[in-house]
């Protein structure tokens, strides 16, 4: 049986695969459970400084099977009501990951000195929603400001500091570059990408927000790419995400680079379940592929890389 | 499954509840819900009051803003339809007693008629505010239901909430089973009372819903998300939902008294 534990910047997790923020995560029994069907870690919903309601619905279109198209808006209870659900999933054992978003660095430290007060393992700094007005890639869209965001927050916490960015630039590596001079232990690729959806019958965009972010299998190439790209510019673990829904794709990010995996729309599609066929599914295939571990398989796919397969720069 | 449908009829069921009727094909089970999206304005979830065929119905009360709009929707306009969505009753019971406090009748009409269409003897504990509210009252007794009123007001039944009949029902009636759905701490009464004469509840569950895929978590109720697991519970299940009965989540997530 492959060993499927894995160290992600100092975390010690039982097997690579980590809940996706904005999935099951505003309540503390839902981390609880994505924790007990298997997960190995388990990031929380983006929290701000105060409560947000989000945008109206649709919030959400689905394409069945492959895609989410979402315009979720950011909703979460704010800070300071989201004490009680971290410690309703660590009762349950869970390994908890909080991500917070702020407008500039200083709301950034500010949310991240209280994200680690209540006892999360680590942080994941959300710079990458593509469709909040003054958050996400609107803060996060460039090395300068991700580096300057990054910068604030470690130097106001201990915890590991896990950068998470966007596809949605020209060059997603300079951004990880970017966090990884700025102190961050990680960096998580990729967010959503932007994209619409148009209702024709009614001449309009189905989400009330109009633009919105493509999350499941129709990203998982991109996703890829980036990891692939990432991986050979820093030196910091990465932790892969985009469509990943079976243990195949995980491991193809693994050999792409990271170290570990968020899983998030296969939630929508598969039900929480797809965490144990995860763990499962990939132990498996590591022992048909003579691997000893998750951990063997990280970077794989960049030996021999080079002979006219080098990443389009 | 999504589509966009015309309104083809508009029902003033009570001064504060309207049935929209349109055609929509995906088969649907007394139980389910629909997300019901109103062009330029949101999208809600909403039990189907009519299931069967292609001319499915959805019946709105006015309680927040988006629903007071909505009951100023005529026929002819178009609205957007995904689903359905979630569980549903199961008919099969040979004598049910059903409480219906306010709007829970939408849900509960449907699948009174398929109990009935199997035979099934239902009693209706029906309650509303005052007499004109009383929702769907002759469209159960149309079904052969034996309906039992209640009003706040006493203007029609018995004065007072509806679970003082069900109570005095559920001690002197022999039934298989009970389904409820209303206001929730009605809900969390009925479940209790049924509990201690040891007959299984279906409880028909509202929550704040978003994506209604199991996802986003706004209707996290204990370990279950209702779009999922529901909206149809048992007496079982809410036992391991703390919130139930007493507390909600609002759009933001934040918990809530009820």
């Amino acid at each position: 049986m492959a060993d499927l534990s894995v160290d992600l910047a100092g975390l010690r997790l039982r097997n690579p695969f980590l809940l996706a923020s904005g999935v099951w995560g505003e309540s503390g029994e839902s981390l609880a459970g994505a924790h007990r069907a298997g997960a190995g870690g388990v990031v929380t919903k983006s929290i701000g400084s105060v409560g947000r309601p989000g945008y109206p619905n649709p919030t959400i279109e689905s394409y069945d099977g492959w895609g989410l198209l979402n315009a979720m808006g950011l909703p979460n209870p704010g800070i300071d009501e989201y004490p009680q659900e971290i410690a309703a999933a660590r009762a349950a054992g869970a390994t908890v990951i909080g991500s917070i978003f702020g407008a500039d660095p200083g709301e950034f430290a500010d949310l991240a000195r209280k994200m680690a007060a209540t006892g999360v393992a680590a942080l994941e700094l959300n710079l990458s929603c593509p469709h909040a007005e003054g958050y996400g890639t609107e803060v996060g869209g460039t090395p300068a400001e991700v580096g300057a965001i990054v910068r604030e927050v470690v130097r106001a916490v201990r915890l590991p500091v896990i950068a998470k960015i966007t596809p949605n630039t020209s060059d997603p590596a300079a951004l990880a570059e970017a966090a990884e001079r700025a102190g961050a232990s990680a960096v998580s690729a990729i967010n959503t990408v932007r994209a619409l959806a148009i209702d024709v019958r009614l001449a309009r965009p189905v989400l009330a927000h109009g633009l919105g972010g493509l999350s499941g299998r129709a990203i998982k190439p991109v996703g890829l790419a980036c990891v692939y790209q990432i991986f050979s510019r820093i030196s910091i673990p990465l932790v892969g995400v985009g469509g990943i829904s079976t243990a195949e794709d995980a491991l193809e990010y693994l050999m792409a680079g990271a170290r570990a995996v968020e899983v998030g729309t296969a939630v929508a599609f598969e039900g929480i379940g797809v965490f144990g066929r995860l763990a499962s599914g990939l132990s498996v295939l590591l022992d048909e592929l003579g691997l000893g571990s998750a951990r063997e398989a990280v970077g794989l796919a960049h030996r021999g890389a080079g002979r006219g397969a080098a990443s389009p720069a | 499954m999504r589509a966009v449908v015309r309104v083809e009829e508009r029902v003033a069921e009570t001064p504060t509840t309207v049935t929209l009727r349109f055609r929509y094909e995906p088969d649907a089970s007394p139980g389910q819900f629909v997300m019901v999206w109103l062009p330029d304005d949101d999208e809600l979830p909403m039990s189907l009051s009519y299931t069967r065929g292609t001319l499915k119905g959805v019946t709105i009360k006015a309680m927040g803003e988006t629903t007071r709009r909505s009951l100023g929707i005529a026929p002819g306009q178009r609205i957007g339809i995904r689903g359905p969505y979630g569980n549903c009753f199961d008919p099969t019971p040979r004598r049910i007693l059903v409480v219906a406090g306010g709007s829970g009748s939408a849900v509960l009409a449907p699948a009174v008629e398929a109990a009935r269409a199997l035979g099934g003897e239902v009693t209706v504990a029906l309650g509303a505010t005052t007499a004109p509210e009383l929702l769907f009252r002759e469209r159960f007794e149309a079904m052969g239901a034996r309906l039992v009123l209640a009003t706040d007001d006493g203007s029609a039944g018995e004065k007072g909430f509806v679970t003082g009949p069900a109570e005095r029902l559920l001690r002197e009636g022999s039934f298989d089973a009970v389904w409820t759905c209303g206001p929730e701490v009605m809900m969390r009464k009925v479940v209790s009372a049924a509990g201690a004469v040891g007959l299984p509840v279906r409880c028909s569950v509202e929550r704040h819903m978003k994506c209604a895929l199991g996802m986003c978590d706004a209707c996290a109720l204990g370990p279950f998300h209702v779009c999922v697991d529901g909206p149809v519970f048992t007496d079982r299940q809410l036992a391991s939902a703390e919130d139930f009965g007493r507390f909600h989540r609002d759009a933001s997530g934040r918990r809530r008294p009820l």
